[in-house]
C-alpha cells in the first residue's frame, strides 16, 4: 500500500490543471454565447425572444450530466469524430451560456426603462445603447450572481470525469483507490476546490463594493 | 393656415412662420385604452408650447410620440420637413432633430457628467473625444454646471442633474426640445434653477414643447397653452387668457385644483 506522497500530490495537481482549464474555457465560451442569448432574450423580435427562451429552458431544465452524455456519445453515434476536449467544452459552453444568459437577461430587464428611452432620445443606435449604456450597468449588477455561477461551474467540471476526463475529482478518486485513504485524499481534494472557490467569492464581493463606491 | 376648430388644431399665428412640427390626426392606443384621440398640432419655429392637464390626459404620451418613444396607431408626424415612417432610419433622422428632457432625468449613472453629454456626439455624430468634450463643456457651461463635469450623476442634486440632462440634449443641437414634466421630481428649492435654465433657452429662441404645471413659467415663456384631458386637446389659448379666463369646464376645474395648492 502506497502512502500519500509527492507523486500523488503531483497527480492531483495534474487533475487540477484540467479542472481550471475546463472552467476557463466553459466560462469564456459560456460568456460569449450567454451574452448573445441574453441579447436575444431582450430582443424586440418575438421569434428571437422565444428561441432564446427555449435554449435557456432546454439547458437549464436538463441535467448537465445528460448533456455531457448526449454531446459526447451522441456526436460519436452520428459518426462525428470529435476530440473529448471539444465535446466537453461544447457541453459546458452550452450549459454555462444558458445560465449566464438568463442571469444577464434578468439584470438587463431590471434597469429602469428610462435608460433605454434616454439613449433612444439621443438617437444612439442599438450597438452603442447596449455597449455604452445597458450592458455596463447590467453586468455590474450581475457581478455577484455571475461570480456565484463561476464558482458553481468550477465545481461542476467534476462531472466531466464521467466521459473519461481526469480532472481534479476524478484524479482524487484514482489516488484514493491506489492508497486506500479516501478520507484524507478527498479531504485534500475538497480543500483544493475550496482554495479556488472561496477567494473567487471574496473577489466578487470586493469588486462589487469597489464599483458601487465609484458610482455612488 | 386653417382654422377649423380651436379645440383640436393649433393655428395661432406667430412671428416666424416656418413649420417645425406637424402632427396630423394622431391616434394612440394602449391596449383598449384610447390615449390620444385624433390630435393635430402645428408648432412653428421658435414657438414655446405648454401642455397641461390632469394626469392620464395624454400630454406626456403626445410628446413621446414626437420622437417615437411611443408608436402611434395612425396619423402623421412631420418634424423639420421629415415625415416619420415606421423604419429605424426615418425614426433616427427625426430623433436627431429632437432633444428630450425627462421627469426622472435619466442620466447614465455609470458615466461621468462630461461623458453623459459627449457620448452621443461621439457615437452618433462620429466626433473624436476631445472635439465632443469641447461641445459638452460649452453646454454644461451654459446650464452653469461646468464645474461638475468630472463627477457622476449620483453626486449631484436633483436640480443639477436635470440641468445636466438639458445640456446633454442640447449637445446634439436639436431643432426642438421636449420637456416631460421636468420639475415634477424635484424638491421645491431646486425647481427655480431648472426653470431659469428653460427660460434662458426660450429667450435664445429654442422651439420648446413643455409638459408642465408651472404656471409662472407658462405665463413667462409660452406662446400657447394647450389643455388636454382624456386624450384630446380641449382648449388652446395664450397663457394669460387661459389662466385668467379658461373656457372649458374641465380646464376651469383643473386650474381650480392647481390654484388651490399654490
Amino acid at each position: 500500500m502506497n502512502a500519500f506522497g509527492l507523486p500523488e500530490i503531483l497527480f492531483l495537481l495534474q487533475g487540477l490543471k484540467w479542472t481550471v482549464l475546463l472552467t476557463i474555457i466553459s466560462f469564456i465560451g459560456g460568456g460569449v454565447i450567454g451574452l448573445l442569448i441574453a441579447l436575444a432574450r431582450v430582443s424586440t423580435s418575438p421569434v428571437i425572444q422565444r428561441l432564446a427562451a427555449a435554449y435557456i429552458a432546454l439547458f437549464q431544465g436538463t441535467p448537465l450530466l445528460m448533456q455531457l452524455f448526449i454531446i459526447y456519445y451522441g456526436l460519436a453515434l452520428l459518426q462525428i469524430n470529435v476530440d473529448a476536449w471539444i465535446a466537453v467544452s461544447f457541453a459546458y459552453t452550452a450549459h454555462a451560456s444558458a445560465f449566464l444568459g438568463d442571469i444577464w437577461r434578468g439584470t438587463i430587464q431590471s434597469l429602469p426603462r428610462g435608460q433605454t428611452e434616454a439613449a433612444n432620445a439621443l438617437s444612439l443606435g442599438y450597438v452603442s445603447r447596449m455597449r455604452d449604456i445597458i450592458l455596463p450597468q447590467a453586468l455590474k449588477i450581475s457581478l455577484p450572481a455571475t461570480i456565484g455561477f463561476a464558482v458553481q461551474l468550477t465545481k461542476g467540471t467534476s462531472l466531466a470525469a464521467i466521459v473519461g476526463f481526469i480532472e481534479l475529482a476524478r484524479a482524487g478518486q484514482i489516488v484514493s483507490n491506489l492508497i486506500f485513504q479516501p478520507l484524507l485524499v478527498f479531504g485534500i481534494v475538497g480543500l483544493i476546490y475550496f482554495a479556488i472557490c472561496w477567494p473567487m467569492s471574496i473577489w466578487g464581493t470586493r469588486m462589487e463594493r469597489r464599483m458601487s463606491r465609484n458610482h455612488a | 393656415m386653417q382654422n377649423t376648430s380651436p379645440l383640436n388644431t393649433a393655428s395661432m399665428s406667430v412671428s416666424e412662420n416656418e413649420t417645425l412640427i406637424e402632427l396630423k390626426n394622431i391616434n394612440k392606443w394602449f391596449g383598449g385604452f384610447h390615449a390620444l384621440k385624433d390630435i393635430s398640432l402645428t408648432v412653428n419655429k421658435g414657438e414655446r408650447i405648454v401642455l397641461c392637464g390632469p394626469s392620464g390626459s395624454g400630454k406626456s404620451t403626445l410628446i413621446r410620440c414626437i420622437n417615437h418613444l411611443e408608436a402611434i396607431k395612425d396619423g402623421t408626424i412631420t418634424v423639420a420637413g421629415k415625415e416619420m415612417a415606421n423604419d429605424a432610419k426615418s425614426i433616427d433622422s427625426i430623433r436627431r432633430e429632437v432633444g428630450m428632457v425627462f421627469q426622472s432625468f435619466n442620466l447614465f449613472p455609470h458615466l461621468k457628467i462630461i461623458d453623459n453629454c459627449s457620448l452621443a456626439l461621439r457615437r452618433v455624430k462620429g466626433m473624436q473625444r476631445d472635439e465632443a468634450e469641447v461641445i459638452a463643456r460649452k453646454y454644461l457651461d451654459r446650464v452653469h454646471i461646468l464645474e461638475q463635469a468630472d463627477k457622476y450623476p449620483a453626486q449631484l442634486s436633483g436640480g443639477q442633474q436635470q440641468r445636466v440632462a438639458i445640456a446633454r440634449a442640447l449637445c446634439m443641437e436639436p431643432k426642438v426640445m421636449l420637456f416631460d414634466e421636468p420639475t415634477s421630481a424635484l424638491d421645491p428649492e431646486m425647481v427655480k434653477e431648472v426653470l431659469d435654465t428653460m427660460i434662458g433657452l426660450a429667450q435664445d429662441g429654442m422651439t420648446m414643447i413643455c409638459v408642465t404645471h408651472e404656471m409662472g413659467f407658462a405665463r413667462k415663456v409660452a406662446n400657447r397653452v394647450l389643455f388636454m384631458a382624456d386624450g384630446q386637446v380641449l382648449e388652446e389659448a395664450a397663457p394669460d387668457e387661459f389662466f385668467s379666463a379658461p373656457k372649458h369646464e374641465r380646464a376651469k376645474a383643473f386650474l381650480g385644483e392647481i390654484l388651490a395648492h399654490n
